[in-house]
């Protein structure tokens, strides 16, 4: 990621390992990428253009996701924030076992419960 | 005299048990005006970092409640119990103009970040002011959104994938609210008491707020407008 470094005047408290503060091109940058990715999606769903459409949402989703967090939280690599990335890491994970957790649970339970295969499984 | 510090008859200046980390301050101003008995020694101030990372974990385990709202919905949203669906429902050209409304204001609310940084209080103001608004249109959208859903007889009591809806995206819509709330505070302060050290901190504290709530916004907009009209 190429920023611009903007040293940033006056700003007290934590100025002390000469942090860089957020730019104009940052927000730019995210505000533009957001839109696009906001667009791509609508325009498909909008105009019934391809088949797996939900994967091309779900995708979209998640790139515009990445993209507030590192334009617009300023979530980096820096020593700084590192106990912010941990916090993200563990929810991230916990995300994606509460939500692919049920889903797979759900769709599992929703499959054997249709009319069609209940019927008794012999076990082996 | 302050709270953390007493002249003693001597003239020295002691510190009162718990107040250690404040001394080195309190020396330093001592050293630059030479002068102790003005000094201020507040106990508990800690440094913007920790500030935000406290408020960043609170922002992620807000995350875990949406999570589990969100799954609630993806599982549920198909139980419409014979009522409405979501593609009768959802409207995609007013719900993008929602999610325009709340994408400008996560930018100018960082073009208030970036004139609080430049000292500018006035274009700090200005910027809060025009995401106050931005804002307070989305939910002012929201709400006649479900106004409109409920004058049809689509409300929460109809069906599980009603149900869902509403407290999903009337979770995040309460967030918003309170983020106005927040944001009107702080314009409060801001325009009292300048951009002192704590209004940034907790400028900053809510500045993550509402990026945080266009981050949910992305994932309601997604998972319940968009794939609800494609299902």
């Amino acid at each position: 990621m190429n920023v611009a470094n903007e040293t940033v005047a006056g700003h007290g408290p934590h100025g002390e390992h000469g942090r860089h503060g957020p730019t104009h091109k940052q927000y730019i940058t995210g505000f533009a990428l957001a839109i696009i990715l906001t667009a791509i999606p609508f325009a498909l769903v909008i105009g019934h253009v391809v088949s797996d459409v939900l994967l091309v949402i779900a995708v979209c989703a998640a790139a515009q996701i990445i993209v507030h967090v590192v334009y617009f939280l300023h979530l980096d690599r820096s020593e700084e924030q590192r106990w912010n990335r941990m916090a993200l890491l563990y929810v991230v994970i916990m995300v994606g076992i509460v939500l692919g957790g049920s889903l797979w649970i759900m769709y599992n339970l929703n499959h054997n419960m249709m009319p069609g295969v209940m019927h008794y499984k012999v076990w082996k | 005299m302050s709270k953390g510090s007493m002249v003693m008859q001597d003239g020295s200046l002691a510190l009162k048990p718990g107040y250690a980390d404040h001394a080195a301050d309190a020396l330093r101003d001592l050293h630059q005006t030479g002068d102790a008995v003005f000094v201020d020694v507040e106990p508990h101030h800690e440094p913007a970092s920790l500030i935000q990372l406290g408020f960043w974990i609170y922002l992620m385990s807000d995350c875990l409640l949406f999570s589990g709202l969100f799954a609630t919905y993806a599982v549920l949203h198909g139980h419409t119990a014979g009522g409405p669906t979501p593609s009768q429902l959802f409207d995609l050209p007013y719900t993008l103009t929602e999610t325009m409304f709340l994408l400008f204001s996560s930018f100018t609310c960082g073009l208030a970040t970036l004139a609080m940084n430049a000292d500018k209080k006035n274009a700090t103001l200005g910027w809060l002011a025009v995401t106050f608004v931005l804002g307070l249109g989305f939910v002012i959208m929201e709400v006649h959104e479900f106004v409109g859903m409920v004058a049809i007889g689509a409300t929460a009591g109809r069906s599980a994938f009603l149900s869902c809806f509403f407290t999903l995206v009337g979770t995040h819509g309460l967030h918003v609210t309170c983020g106005l709330i927040f944001m009107a505070v702080m314009m409060a302060a801001v325009a009292k008491k300048g951009l002192t050290a704590t209004n940034r901190a907790r400028l900053n504290c809510m500045m993550l707020f509402w990026h945080f709530l266009d981050i949910i916004w992305v994932g309601v907009f997604s998972l319940v407008y968009l794939s609800g009209v494609v299902h």
